[in-house]
C-alpha cells in the first residue's frame, strides 16, 4: 500500500471490536484502499449482531470500485437471521485474492468467526485488528477495552495482531478528539503487546498522530441530520 | 470525560442506571436488544439486577413486583414484545405504581419487521391494556434526548405514581450520536407510605393491588386517578416549536419523523412557504393547547408519521377540526424522505406537487 500502513498487506485482514467502534466504516475504506494494489479484493460482511447500519450498505460503491462484496443472505431485510453465506469459505480458502472481513461486535459477533479460524490459522497470513473507540462508554479506558478484546479473542479463538485506534465522537469529532485518545491507545498497546497499526479519522480532519488513516464515512441517511 | 458516542438504546440504559435504576427485567428483541445487552454487562458490576426473563409477560410482572417496593425499575422491548406486556402495564397503572417501560418501535402489526416505525402511538397513548388509565408517554428524537428523557420519565413516574413510557423507534435506538450523560445519582430509598418493604411489626401492612370487589370503591379509585391525570395534563405538557412565529402552516411530527420534517421545513422556507413545526415531546399529555393556539394563525396542518396515521386524530381533536389536517406518512418500517414531506407541505398550501 502506498502509505505502507500495514507493510505488505496480509492475505486476510479482519476488523473486530466492541460494537459501534467503527468496524464497518474501516472495513469498507480498507477494502477500497487495498483494491488499488493489483490483487483482487473481497469484503465479507459477517456481522450477525447489528441489523441496521452495516458495510453491505456500501455495496454499490465497493462493487463499482471492483471489490467483491459478500454479505449475509438476509442483510438489510426484515429477516433477522444470523445465517452466514457459504461464499465466506471461498474467501478464507482461496489464496489468490485479498480478503477483508467485517466481523460483528463484541464476543457475540466474533462467535461467527470461529468456523473460519482453522483455515485462517493454517494459512498464517492474516492481520486480526482490534478496533477501539475510546469514546464508547464501555471502552473509555485501556483496561475496559482490554476486557472486550479478551472476550472477543476467547469467542473467536483467533489472536489479535494489532490495534486500530478509531476514536471519534461522530459528527462532533475534531483533531483534538482524536489526539486526546493516543495515550489510551498506547496504554492498550502496552497492556497487550500489540502494535497500534494505525489511527483512523474522518478524511477532512488532520490530527497530529502517527500512522494516520483518513477514512470516508459511509453515507448515513441525510434525512436525520 | 465529556461526551461519549452512544447508540440510542445504550443511552437509555446508561441514563437509567445514572437515574438510580438498579432493576432491569427484559427479553431481547430487535431493534432494542442493545439496551438489554448493556444492562447485562453493567448491572452486575454496580450491584444491580439484570434478569432476562422467560418472556415479556414475566418481565413486566417482575417490574410490577419491584415497583411495589418503591424502587426504580424498568423494562424495555419493541412493538410485539410491548403488546405482550400490556396486561402487566394495566395492573401497574391500576396499582398506582411508578415504573418505566421503553418501546423501541418496529413495523407491525403482528411480528411485522425490524425496521423503524411509530405505529404503536395508539397503544402507547390510548391505554394499550384494559381499563381507564394513561401512561406518561415521552417521545425522544435524538440520542441525547434518549438519555435526558429516561431520567425525566423516572422522575415523572415517581412524582405522580404513574407508569411512564419512552416511545422511541428503531432508528433512534440504533443510530449513534455524541451524548452528554446526566450526572449519576445514587439510588434513593426514601420511605414511601405505600411501598411494600416489610412492616417490621411497626406499622400496618401496605397493600399493592388492582382488585376492588366493591364497585363504589373502584369508581372512587378511578376518579382519584383521573384527578392525577388532570394535574399531569395541566403541568407536564412538553413540546418544541420550530419556526412557528410567523408560520401559516404547521407540521406536527414527533421522534425521528420530526427530524425529517425539520429538513423539509427549511427547504420549504427557502421556497417562501411560511411553515413551522410543533414537535410533541409528551405524546400523553398531548400538547393540545399549543396546537389550538397554532390553529389561530395557521391555515392547515400536516401530520408526519411512520404509521398509517394515528397521531393525526389527536391533532384534529386538539384543533377541534377547525382547519384541514393532512397526512404525510410511510409505514411498515419505511421513513418518509425530506422530499416527500416537502411535497406534503406544498400540497397542504395548495401548490402543484
Amino acid at each position: 500500500m502506498k502509505n505502507n500502513l500495514l507493510g505488505e498487506p496480509k492475505r486476510v485482514t479482519l476488523f473486530c471490536g466492541h460494537y459501534g467502534s467503527g468496524k464497518s466504516n474501516l472495513a469498507v475504506n480498507y477494502a477500497l484502499r487495498l483494491q488499488g494494489c493489483g490483487v483482487p479484493v473481497s469484503l465479507a460482511d459477517i456481522d450477525i449482531v447489528n441489523p441496521y447500519f452495516r458495510s453491505a450498505d456500501s455495496r454499490r460503491e465497493l462493487e463499482d470500485a471492483g471489490v467483491q462484496v459478500i454479505s449475509l443472505p438476509f442483510a438489510n431485510s426484515n429477516v433477522d437471521l444470523p445465517s452466514l453465506p457459504q461464499e465466506v469459505y471461498g474467501l478464507v480458502q482461496r489464496r489468490d485474492i485479498r480478503a477483508v472481513l467485517d466481523v460483528g461486535g463484541d464476543d457475540r459477533g466474533a462467535l461467527a468467526l470461529g468456523r473460519y479460524v482453522p483455515y485462517i490459522l493454517e494459512e498464517g497470513n492474516f492481520a486480526n485488528l482490534f478496533v477501539a473507540n475510546f469514546y464508547r462508554p464501555l471502552t473509555q479506558t485501556a483496561s475496559d477495552a482490554l476486557e472486550v478484546l479478551r472476550e472477543i479473542e476467547q469467542a473467536s479463538r483467533l489472536p489479535f495482531t494489532g490495534i486500530v485506534n478509531n476514536s471519534n465522537l461522530g459528527s462532533e469529532t475534531t483533531e483534538g478528539t482524536v489526539e486526546r485518545t493516543m495515550s489510551a491507545a498506547r496504554e492498550l498497546s502496552d497492556l497487550t503487546g500489540l502494535p497500534v497499526v494505525f489511527t483512523s479519522y474522518r478524511a477532512d480532519l488532520h490530527p497530529n498522530v502517527p500512522n494516520g488513516f483518513p477514512i470516508v464515512l459511509q453515507r448515513n441517511n441525510p434525512a436525520f441530520s | 470525560m465529556g461526551k461519549v458516542l452512544m447508540k440510542g438504546n445504550e443511552a437509555i440504559a446508561e441514563a437509567a442506571i445514572r437515574a438510580g435504576c438498579r432493576h432491569y427485567f427484559g427479553y431481547p428483541i430487535t431493534p432494542q436488544t442493545e439496551l438489554a445487552a448493556y444492562m447485562a454487562k453493567r448491572m452486575p458490576k454496580i450491584g444491580g439486577v439484570f434478569l432476562q426473563a422467560e418472556s415479556e409477560i414475566a418481565a413486566i410482572n417482575m417490574v410490577y413486583g419491584v415497583a411495589a417496593t418503591g424502587r426504580r425499575v424498568m423494562t424495555s422491548s419493541s412493538s410485539p414484545g410491548v403488546s405482550l406486556k400490556q396486561e402487566g402495564i394495566s395492573y401497574i397503572a391500576g396499582s398506582d405504581l411508578p415504573a418505566l417501560i421503553v418501546n423501541v418501535q418496529r413495523g407491525g402489526p403482528g411480528l411485522g419487521g425490524i425496521q423503524p416505525s411509530q405505529s404503536d402511538y395508539f397503544q402507547a397513548t390510548k391505554g394499550g391494556g384494559h381499563g381507564d388509565y394513561h401512561l406518561i408517554v415521552l417521545a425522544p428524537c435524538s440520542v441525547q434526548e434518549m438519555a435526558d428523557m429516561t431520567a425525566l420519565a423516572f422522575d415523572l413516574a415517581d412524582k405522580y405514581r404513574v407508569p411512564s413510557m419512552l416511545l422511541a423507534d428503531g432508528t433512534i435506538g440504533q443510530m449513534m450520536e455524541p451524548v452528554e450523560l446526566p450526572q449519576a445519582q445514587e439510588p434513593v430509598f426514601e420511605e414511601k407510605d405505600w411501598a411494600v418493604t416489610g412492616t417490621k411489626c411497626k406499622r400496618p401492612h401496605h397493600i399493592v393491588n388492582s382488585l376492588y370487589l366493591v364497585p363504589e370503591e373502584l369508581e372512587k379509585k378511578n376518579f382519584e386517578r383521573f384527578e392525577t391525570y388532570r394535574r399531569i395534563e395541566e403541568n407536564e405538557v412538553r413540546y418544541e416549536a420550530f419556526r412557528m412565529d410567523d408560520a401559516e402552516y404547521c407540521v406536527v411530527a414527533f421522534g425521528i419523523a420530526a427530524r425529517v420534517a425539520k429538513n423539509a421545513i427549511v427547504a420549504a422556507r427557502n421556497e417562501g412557504i411560511k411553515v413551522g413545526l410543533i414537535r410533541p415531546i409528551t405524546l400523553w399529555p398531548f400538547p393540545k393547547k399549543a396546537l389550538a393556539d397554532a390553529a389561530k394563525q395557521c391555515k392547515g396542518f400536516l401530520s408526519v408519521e411512520l404509521s398509517m396515521g394515528q397521531m393525526i386524530e389527536d391533532v384534529k381533536l386538539a384543533i377541534d377540526c377547525s382547519r384541514p389536517v393532512q397526512l404525510c406518512n410511510r409505514a411498515g418500517g419505511m421513513i418518509p424522505s425530506p422530499d416527500e414531506v416537502l411535497a406534503g407541505i406544498r400540497a397542504l398550501c395548495g401548490q402543484e406537487v
